[in-house]
């Protein structure tokens, strides 16, 4: 194979090399103009000289199958490759932003930063596992700010792609990832785990957090399987400071078991985005780590060993969890729609166990008064919806922790439910609408207007009128 | 070049032409026939016909087991196979299984080469199920792209630097990449009899500037199929098991 020597100067395929940005283990970065594209560009080349660890190839392939087939903000635009004829190379847009290392060099972070940061992540994951993509390397130098609320994600050299030949998972005994971060069921040679990317994400919360790694960086592979048995010290031990909400969160991510994990990125980053509606179990409460007796027995006991599933696969963990939005018109709650509402919504939770529910009210501003601020009697009303919500609700019986209430304050109630669908990365919305009445004449219909711009599926939940069947 | 590659047809007249058309509808240019055009089904004499008119407009036919036993002895069948053989030999005419026995074993395009069964020995109509059946049919050709039938169950192994081999589960409409330099061997599903669980006929699309694989997936009138083999007094098996896709 013919090989050009990179320098400044050279042209590939019309593109122009400028400065050499980074040197990598198995890659370099380079600047590169194009005339076609006015997007600032960088070209990525594997390392691939003699003795150069052969992983470099595969691993680069690999990004070279995947990036073309993804999309969206929240990473990279692919813009062209090149093969293995003459120069192999992949040229892709250049993030404006920085990535997360420096703010992993400042930690430990406030927890509301460390919360923010978590969330832009987990929204970035959340919108890769859609695409059928399990990162393997979350890591703070693999994300970067595009943006002041939204992170992409980079270097999917080590992912794995639920549609595509997986190179990397048959060609490597030893497994591939960033040792403070790697997931116990990855450390075991697992790649199509989706959850692995909630546990590294929940590694990078605890040492943000904490200012250190929970697992320390292990160079061997009989060090790296201790984080199957060894839990490391509750974040609160080390920074008293710590919220309970963001230990509890943090420690739910680093749950050895993939099953006790966030089942998604898109609920971990709900519960970064609404701290006060997270559900405080023992996690939240614990300053030590687990005892000496308990520790061994998860470590040498046969019935207390972990144990991994070969494929719950990216697709179907979302699919099985979604974030289902109802929305709730707590004037009557007690009507037959209130009750088909909640028929309806018991149905849908029979057959997705993971599924979360936020249950939603809008007050309606008054437009004019929109600037007044709240009244003691305004506050009251925020607090009576709350509790009507929990009332609507409690026959679900759903326990804490899988429902969370909200009272959204907006002019269009249609408006407040799709923005916050948007922000939430919400699944499904359910809500009823009215039968033919002359407020909904007067006002339009909420679920019409819902129905017709949500970014997620809507269930409208209707009475049959009596008089028309 | 867009090129469709069906294999594995076994006189199934319903699931060749609804793949036809739907490679048809997919721009395909050329057409890969990989051999099996006749045997359990019960349209021997349709589907050999069309073969012989996309033959004459350039398509690529390869010699298949059933293809070969049409027109002389066929070892090592199992009963029901054997049976739909005789009947199938029964309905041809000489000629058509002179046609038949005398298709080429392989033939090689670019760095593709096509071929039924295991490459390595193709008379010896061998399976090509596993990471090891895969290596030994890789190993005994130069070709870069191998493209294989006869198992009926789609899979893409690729043979990696260090002489790994992985085996993928193609996911039906997903154009799987067949990167340069690395070795590829793709065993396409079966249009006429699929034993993957499902019954939809399966016909591959190759794109060569992309080099890409895509496995699609195409319901067919699998009642008319299997009423076919009924009333040509064949195995109740044969037609049973072309709903259930196994």
């Amino acid at each position: 194979m013919a090989r050009t020597r990179l320098a400044e100067g050279t042209v590939i395929d019309g593109f122009t090399i400028g400065r050499l940005l980074h040197t990598g283990g198995m890659a370099l970065l380079w600047q590169v103009t194009h005339p076609d594209h006015a997007l600032p560009l960088v070209m990525k080349v594997p390392r691939l000289a003699e003795g150069e660890d052969p992983a470099a190839i595969v691993s680069f392939e690999m990004e070279q199958m995947i990036l073309p087939r993804l999309s969206g903000p929240h990473v990279p635009r692919f813009v062209a490759s090149g093969g293995f004829d003459v120069q192999p190379y992949l040229v892709m847009e250049r993030v404006p932003g920085a990535s997360l290392l420096p703010d992993s060099e400042a930690a430990p972070l406030p927890p509301g930063r460390v919360a923010e940061l978590g969330a832009m992540a987990a929204e970035a994951l959340d919108s890769l596992h859609r695409q059928h993509v399990v990162h393997l390397d979350v890591k703070p130098a693999n994300i970067l700010l595009r943006d002041a609320d939204s992170a992409v994600l980079v270097d999917f050299g080590l992912s794995h792609h639920t549609e595509l030949p997986d190179l990397m998972g048959e060609e490597f005994r030893l497994p591939y990832g960033s040792a403070p971060y790697m997931a116990p069921e990855q450390v075991m040679g697992i790649r199509s785990e989706a959850r692995s990317d909630v546990f590294a994400l929940g590694a990078m919360l605890y040492m943000l957090a904490t200012g250190r790694t929970p697992f320390g960086d292990p160079q061997r592979i009989g060090a790296l399987r201790k984080r199957l048995w060894w839990d490391p010290p509750p974040p609160r031990e080390l920074r008293p400071e710590c919220p309970e909400w963001l230990q509890e969160v943090i420690l739910r991510c680093l749950e050895v078991q993939p099953e006790r994990r966030y089942p998604t990125a898109a609920q971990l980053a709900f519960d970064l985005r609404h701290p006060d509606q997270v559900a405080l179990t023992a996690r939240a409460r614990k300053l030590r780590r687990d005892g000496w007796a308990t520790t061994m027995r998860r470590r040498f006991h046969p019935d207390h060993q972990p144990r991994f599933g070969r494929s719950a696969g990216a697709v179907a963990g979302i699919a099985g969890a979604p974030i289902i939005v109802v929305a709730v018109d707590v004037t009557d709650q007690e009507g037959a729609l209130g009750r088909a509402l909640r028929s309806t919504l018991h149905n849908i939770l029979a057959t997705l166990p993971g599924a979360r529910i936020a249950c939603l009210n809008v007050l309606r501003h008054n437009l004019i008064s929109l600037d007044s601020t709240l009244d003691s009697q305004g506050q009251n009303k925020h607090v009576q919806r709350l509790v009507e919500l929990q009332h609507w609700a409690a026959p679900l019986k759903l326990p804490e922790g899988r429902i969370t209430f909200h009272v959204l304050e907006a002019v269009s109630p249609a408006a407040a439910i799709l923005d916050y669908a948007r922000l939430n990365r919400v699944d499904h919305i359910v809500l009823g609408a009215r039968t033919a009445s002359f407020k909904r004449k007067m006002l339009g219909s909420v679920s019409g207007e819902v129905a017709a711009e949500a970014p997620c599926n809507v269930t409208v939940v209707r009475i049959r009128d009596q008089a028309e069947t | 070049m867009r090129i469709a590659i069906l294999s594995d047809i076994h006189a199934n007249r319903e699931a060749f032409e609804a793949c036809l058309t739907d490679a048809a509808r997919q721009g395909a240019q050329r057409f890969v026939l990989l051999g099996d055009l006749v045997g359990y089904g019960a349209d021997p004499g349709w589907v050999l016909s069309r073969a012989q008119e996309m033959a004459a407009q350039g398509a690529v036919l390869i010699r298949g087991n059933h293809d070969e036993a049409a027109a002389d002895v066929h070892n090592g069948m199992t009963a029901n196979a054997a049976a739909a053989m005789d009947w199938t030999r029964s309905v041809l005419t000489e000629a058509e299984r002179d046609f038949l026995h005398l298709l080429p074993m392989e033939v090689a395009e670019e760095d593709r080469l096509y071929v039924h069964a295991d490459a390595s020995a193709p008379t010896r109509w061998l399976y090509v199920r596993d990471a090891e059946e895969a290596r030994r049919s890789l190993e005994g050709t130069t070709a870069r792209v191998v493209i294989s039938g006869h198992v009926h169950v789609p899979a893409i192994f690729g043979l990696t630097a260090s002489a790994q081999l992985v085996i993928f589960r193609p996911v039906a409409e997903a154009p799987v990449p067949l990167t340069r330099p690395r070795r590829w061997l793709a065993v396409v599903g079966s249009v006429g009899q699929p034993r993957d669980g499902n019954p939809a006929a399966a016909w591959s699309l190759l794109e060569t500037e992309a080099q890409t694989l895509t496995i699609h997936r195409v319901p067919y009138d699998i009642d008319a199929a299997a009423a076919k083999i009924r009333a040509a007094g064949l195995p109740e098996a044969l037609a049973a098991r072309l709903h259930h896709g196994l």
